[in-house]
């Protein structure tokens, strides 16, 4: 091919590669690297210019209070969401793939948490959890407790927002694992019927070992949400009180859009993608080896 | 009856004494979802170490009667017995039989050996006495040296294998086979068939085995259920079925090619093939029956019997299928090496009366009494 001919196969790919380029590198790649080159360089203000301060801001993170609080807040809201969703996710998904009546309508059912809005998801718990006139203390009411302030009690917010996020993400995990167990050969479970094994133990041995790529997928997933969450926080309890239910994001969010400390804010970004790429990288490394992929 | 059937297939001749008992029996069994009828009122025995084969076109409810005996689906009405034993409303595992699927229903995550001894860790069956009997069940299916792979990383016919040796290693009476054979390539196909029966009779196990493919079932069955929409059509021994069919159907579907069904009717000196009317073929009138002929047993003769022009010539190795027109209807006839044809070639074609076989066109079955006219020289 001519050296001209070559150019011009060049150019095509390079045109067909750009629309793709362009959109990851300005959103994703451009805005990352700016965060970690932010994060190395202190607050500029019009009087006193950003200069670079190496890791000042990271030493800075290391005695905030705050951040630890919300390190804290983030692992434990990570323990209480990811493993019982997953779980529960797959118990629903085990359940509406037997024969069922009105199966269609059950499932649904459970994909509809994830089909709200988040705001709106926020606004129905709000009101779940007010007190006195919300409906978990008028139902404790009728046991003869008396009313409590779930979301304004540092003691009991965590969890209420702990159990909003297992309720809504579980019915979009288990749409994965539908899915999956849908893929599965109904031939494998009777050929262990035969053998006499028992429904747990088919579940156990069986199911559960092929469902693990799916697993994989979910929990990866999960714990990323896990990270990320910060719509049902404005709505609900805006971090408090005293920082109780403040997660990672939103105080990122917090410290960038209200306390406006980018440089901070920068730095608090870089550590929780730093956090989140080796939570992956670890659950890869990890699940891979004990995971059949067919 | 059953020593006969036994002695003309030649096979497991030590079973055929007077303890030879049934050991599945399905009275009466009919399988309905709604308004759809697979197993319509099917019943019938199979005699303890024999190999039984269920035959028949796709949808005609073989598989569904065979997960009915392995309980894999509940029946609608009847009973099922196995070893003398109530069974309808048992559990699978309960029936005490072994299964090879289609697919093979290999566990895909489990090595081979873990594959085979599934059923033996289930039911806690001593680590020691396990290896043993997976030692052995690894050499009978000479799958020893792949122990430790995936089914992922066999070919089709090492996981028919795997399948196998699962089936062997829990050393039940009975096992079930469902077109375990179909996903194999022909020469493979035609190996296992043979492999198959061998180890059956080895291990003197029963064996129900389901097939849509009639030479399958020729060649490796005691005793063959042909069956029909849900109902049997005809059981019997393979040569009972291809020398006496006893419906059109039954005379259709054994036999590649199957038998030629020609009209017939009524005709000076007796029934005539349609379009031939001075020739007759069978004594009596004609009209309303069919007369069938296997390809294998026409003769091709320059003189006497029927005049035939050849239209065609299917050229298969050791022999040539020929087709021709006799009268107003076309029929095939197999003649040994090879035989070209130019189009339009006038023979005759004659047949021995034994080998006519007339059917009853407005019920299917065979028409009885009726003889079958020598072939005028």
């Amino acid at each position: 091919m001519s050296r001209a001919g070559s150019t011009r196969v060049h150019l095509y790919g390079w045109l067909l590669l750009a629309p793709a380029a362009i959109l990851l590198i300005a959103f994703t790649h451009y805005p990352t690297g700016a965060t970690l080159v932010h994060s190395v360089f202190s607050e500029g203000t019009a009087l006193r210019p950003s200069t670079f301060v190496g890791l000042e801001n990271y030493g800075f993170m290391m005695g905030d209070e705050v951040f630890w609080r919300v390190v804290g807040n983030n692992f434990w809201f990570a323990v209480g969401t990811i493993p019982a969703s997953i779980a529960l996710a797959l118990l629903m998904a085990v359940w509406v793939n037997g024969r069922l009546p009105a199966r269609g309508l059950v499932r649904m059912a459970y994909f509809t948490p994830t089909i709200l809005p988040m705001i709106a998801v926020a606004n129905i718990w709000l009101f779940f959890y007010s007190p006195d006139i919300g409906l978990i203390d008028q139902v404790l009411r009728l046991f003869g407790a008396s009313g409590h302030n779930w979301l304004g009690d540092p003691d009991t917010v965590l969890g209420c927002i702990i159990i909003m996020t297992i309720w809504k993400e579980s019915g979009f995990f288990m749409i994965f694992y539908l899915a999956a167990l849908q893929s599965l050969p109904p031939e494998l479970e009777e050929a262990a019927k035969l053998e006499g094994a028992k429904r747990w133990y088919i579940f156990r041995r069986i199911t559960f070992p092929l469902l693990m790529p799916t697993t994989l997928f979910v929990l990866i997933n999960a714990t990323i949400n896990s990270f990320k969450l910060v719509d049902h926080l404005f709505i609900l309890t805006k971090g408090g009180p005293d920082n109780a239910s403040s997660l990672l994001l939103y105080y990122i969010y917090e410290v960038a859009f209200s306390f406006f400390e980018e440089a901070y804010a920068a730095t608090l970004t870089a550590v929780l993608l730093a956090v989140l790429a080796v939570i992956s990288i670890g659950q890869f490394a990890i699940l891979d080896k004990r995971i059949h992929y067919r | 009856m059953v020593l006969a059937s036994s002695a003309i297939a030649g096979s497991h001749l030590w079973n055929s004494g007077s303890d030879s008992m049934s050991v599945i029996e399905l009275v009466g069994v009919t399988k309905a979802w709604g308004d759809i009828v697979a197993v319509d009122d099917v019943s019938f025995t199979v005699e303890d170490g024999s190999f039984v084969v269920l035959l028949g076109p796709s949808g005609c409810g073989k598989s569904t009667t065979l997960r009915l005996i392995a309980g894999l689906e509940s029946v609608t009405a009847g009973t099922v017995y196995i070893g003398g034993e109530d069974m309808t409303h048992k559990s699978p595992s309960e029936r005490r039989i072994s299964m090879v699927f289609q697919s093979y229903a290999l566990f895909p995550h489990l090595n081979v050996a873990e594959n085979i001894v599934f059923g033996l860790k289930v039911r806690k069956t001593p680590a020691a006495e396990r290896d043993q009997r997976l030692k052995r069940a690894a050499e009978i299916v000479e799958l020893s040296d792949l122990l430790h792979r995936k089914p992922a990383q066999l070919s089709g016919g090492q996981r028919q294998r795997v399948a196998l040796a699962r089936a062997i290693i829990a050393e039940n009476a009975i096992c079930l086979m469902d077109e375990p054979l179909s996903n194999l390539d022909a020469k493979l196909r035609h190996d296992m068939r043979g492999e198959i029966r061998a180890l059956q009779r080895r291990l003197g196990v029963t064996v129900v085995y389901v097939t849509h493919d009639q030479s399958e079932a020729m060649s490796m069955a005691d005793r063959v259920i042909l069956l029909r929409d849900g109902r049997i059509e005809q059981a019997g021994t393979p040569d009972e079925l291809y020398d006496r069919p006893e419906t059109v159907f039954a005379a259709g579907f054994i036999g590649t090619p199957s038998m030629n069904l020609l009209d017939l009717t009524d005709g000076p000196g007796g029934a005539g093939i349609s379009g031939l009317e001075g020739k007759p073929v069978l004594d009596g009138p004609g009209e309303g029956l069919k007369l069938g002929i296997r390809p294998e047993h026409i003769e091709i003769r320059d003189f006497g019997g029927l005049p035939a022009e050849l239209v065609w010539s299917d050229y298969l190795g050791a022999d040539t299928i020929l087709t021709a027109r006799v009268g107003s209807q076309s029929l095939l006839v197999r003649v040994p090496g090879r035989f070209d044809v130019a189009r339009g070639v006038s023979v005759n074609l004659v047949w021995a009366p034994e080998n006519v076989h007339v059917f009853d066109t407005a019920t299917g079955r065979r028409a009885s009494g009726r003889q079958a006219l020598a072939m005028a020289a």
